[in-house]
């Protein structure tokens, strides 16, 4: 008893004292996690400042809420607010579903083939948004694409994709789940394998059919991951991926009504047209609306099941 | 029993059919580029897109070759980023996912907060783009291709998950024999963690091969155009060109890479990366493990 008291009470103070090997370690990582993460929050600032390099960041005249409320009396805030959120919401649960159905079924294969199906699902994930517009190009092009072309011979006419924002809601969507789905399946692939074996094999004597192993067992024992999952992704949901949106429109003015986004509105902001108030209110709005949809969406996981609430 | 084993090759057959159609779909798209590099030029235009070349021609790699400085200097610009940032990158992440997860150590709590937080929350693309530019000079310098994505949150994230399942013996049994923390990391963690390098490393890679974004924010030399941001400015100058003469200005026509030639470009700039990767490919499943944030 005693013995196990001295030890414990040595492990305490063990804990308590700094590790400098270890801290030496963190350093280079921290250090570099400081610098392009951390010390570019004092950027908040800036959309309420008339920004000025010659004074710096900090000299420059504040000028309140002036950026918020150019932005939010244009017609561009609901626009890409609309696009960024339909879109992203539209990604998620379809990427999150079809991986999870699609780990659950890969679980039945052989080891074998498993590596053959991933490494073809994986390919999409390793070409770049630049490389995949050009695909994106070679199936929609006007005259020489494959979709257009395939469309003529079934003797219909064919659309100009790119002339026509109402249909880029479901080629993005394609796209994405083209680009993403390897990837997320093998995440919930590898949290699937880890189960322990002898829950399936209990299960099975028992009686339990394939669909009951999978609702009662499989699905339960992903929770945790699909959780954290969904809401890294909502916390992301004001995000999108930039480059997406950027290239595989070609970036063209006659589809934003579907296609502007955030990330590319705040982008076109910066470079283009150089109005950094406007930018960094709108940067600044997606941060701060992004953070608080996690933290509500965490909340409410927490209160429902405490153990899967990712803080 | 016999009806039993029928229908589960039934299954197993429609699971099969499920992943080739999917495997496929991920796949074919990316042959039609392939198919289009090895066509003609006429043919292409005049046929469209087609899974075999309708007419075969060596033209647009001969076209991409013959004046290769260019395409050269990207490669190198790439390779010089991809292979120092990886390194450097594999090095810090897994140094501080490592001392994320050992449980005795004082500031664990402290560090996985300061990294789980910047998942949720950044100053946005202005701040770091001001930040970049103003304060550390990245503008025009090499570094600004590397330093940003040093750390990735996300890959802290995964090595740690990865770092949590090293047994805890190990370590003290190398404490009593007087290893150092560093020994213990290089010479015995790193080399039983071989899983999550390789996967860590894979990713890291492939976001510094694949980036066009920090070059498009942060370069303007065109010494230090990198292979996918070549891509992009080709295909923008295209439209460029394009709109320009729709506006009914005179622009000189073999200033233009053809169709194919474009094509042969991104097959040249995709291909190697997708050769190596099926390599690495073993470890995935045991490097990608999702830890949780709470530890």
């Amino acid at each position: 008893m005693r013995d196990t008291k001295v030890k414990r009470m040595k492990m305490k103070k063990a804990r308590r004292k700094m590790n400098w090997g270890l801290t030496v370690l963190a350093i280079p990582g921290f250090a570099f996690l400081a610098a392009f993460y951390y010390v570019p929050l004092i950027g908040i600032v800036i959309p309420f400042k008339q920004v000025d390099y010659a004074k710096g960041i900090w000299g420059s005249d504040w000028v309140g809420f002036k950026n918020f409320e150019f932005l939010f009396k244009s017609q561009d805030a609901f626009r890409i607010t609309r696009n960024t959120l339909c879109l992203n919401a539209m990604f998620i649960t379809l990427t999150l579903v079809s991986a999870i159905f699609l780990a659950i079924l890969m679980n039945e294969l052989t080891r074998k083939k498993i590596k053959v199906y991933q490494t073809a699902m994986f390919i999409p994930y390793f070409v770049s948004w630049v490389v995949a517009s050009y695909v994106v190009y070679a199936m929609l092009s006007p005259d020489m694409g494959v979709i257009p072309n395939l469309m003529e011979s079934a003797g219909k006419d064919p659309i100009n994709f790119y002339a026509t924002p109402k249909v880029w809601p479901v080629i993005l969507t394609i796209a994405y789940l083209w680009k993403n789905i390897g990837y997320m399946t093998l995440l919930f692939y590898a949290t699937l394998i880890s189960i322990d074996s002898s829950y399936l094999e209990a299960a099975a004597i028992d009686g339990a059919n394939r669909r009951q192993q999978v609702f009662k067992i499989m699905i339960p024992y992903m929770m945790p991951t699909i959780v954290m999952m969904a809401l890294l992704q909502i916390g992301k949901i004001f995000y999108s991926d930039f480059g997406m949106f950027y290239f595989l429109t070609r970036n063209s003015g006659a589809l934003y009504s579907t296609t502007d986004v955030i990330d590319t509105y705040v982008y076109r902001a910066l470079r283009v047209t150089g109005d950094i108030g406007i930018s960094s209110a709108a940067a600044l709005y997606q941060s701060i609306v992004g953070f608080i949809l996690v933290l509500v969406s965490n909340l409410i996981v927490k209160k429902r099941n405490n153990d899967y609430a990712i803080f | 029993m016999v009806q039993k084993k029928g229908t589960k090759t039934i299954s197993q057959i429609i699971i099969n059919i499920i992943f080739i159609v999917i495997a496929l779909c991920c796949v074919v798209p990316l042959f039609y580029i392939l198919a289009a590099s090895f066509t003609d030029e006429m043919s292409l235009a005049k046929e469209g897109y087609h899974l075999l070349p309708t007419k075969f021609s060596l033209e647009a790699f001969k076209y991409v070759f013959k004046n290769p400085a260019q395409i050269l200097n990207a490669y190198v610009v790439t390779i010089v980023v991809t292979v120092g940032g990886t390194l450097l990158s594999l090095l810090c992440t897994s140094m501080l996912a490592y001392v994320m997860a050992r449980k005795d150590y004082k500031f664990r709590n402290v560090l996985s907060f300061l990294v789980f937080f910047t998942l949720l929350f950044n100053g946005g693309m202005v701040a770091s783009y001001i930040v970049n530019t103003q304060y550390y000079n990245l503008k025009d310098t090499i570094f600004a291709m590397i330093l940003p994505y040093i750390i990735m949150p996300w890959h802290v994230f995964l090595m740690n998950g990865f770092f949590k399942d090293t047994p805890m013996a190990l370590i003290e049994a190398a404490k009593i024999d007087g290893a150092s923390e560093a020994y213990i990391f290089f010479k015995i963690v790193a080399p039983i963690s071989k899983p999550a390098f390789a996967t860590i490393g894979l990713f890291t890679a492939f976001t510094y091969w694949n980036d066009w974004w920090l070059s498009m924010l942060y370069i303007n030399e065109n010494k230090l155009t990198s292979l996918q941001y070549y891509l992009y400015r080709i295909m923008n100058n295209i439209e460029f060109l394009r709109s320009s003469m729709a506006a009914g200005v005179s622009v000189d026509l073999s200033q233009i890479p053809g169709e194919t030639a474009r094509m042969a470009l991104c097959v040249v700039a995709v291909g190697p990366m997708l050769i190596v990767f099926p390599f690495f490919q073993k470890y995935f499943v045991k490097g990608i493990t999702v830890g949780s944030v709470k530890g």
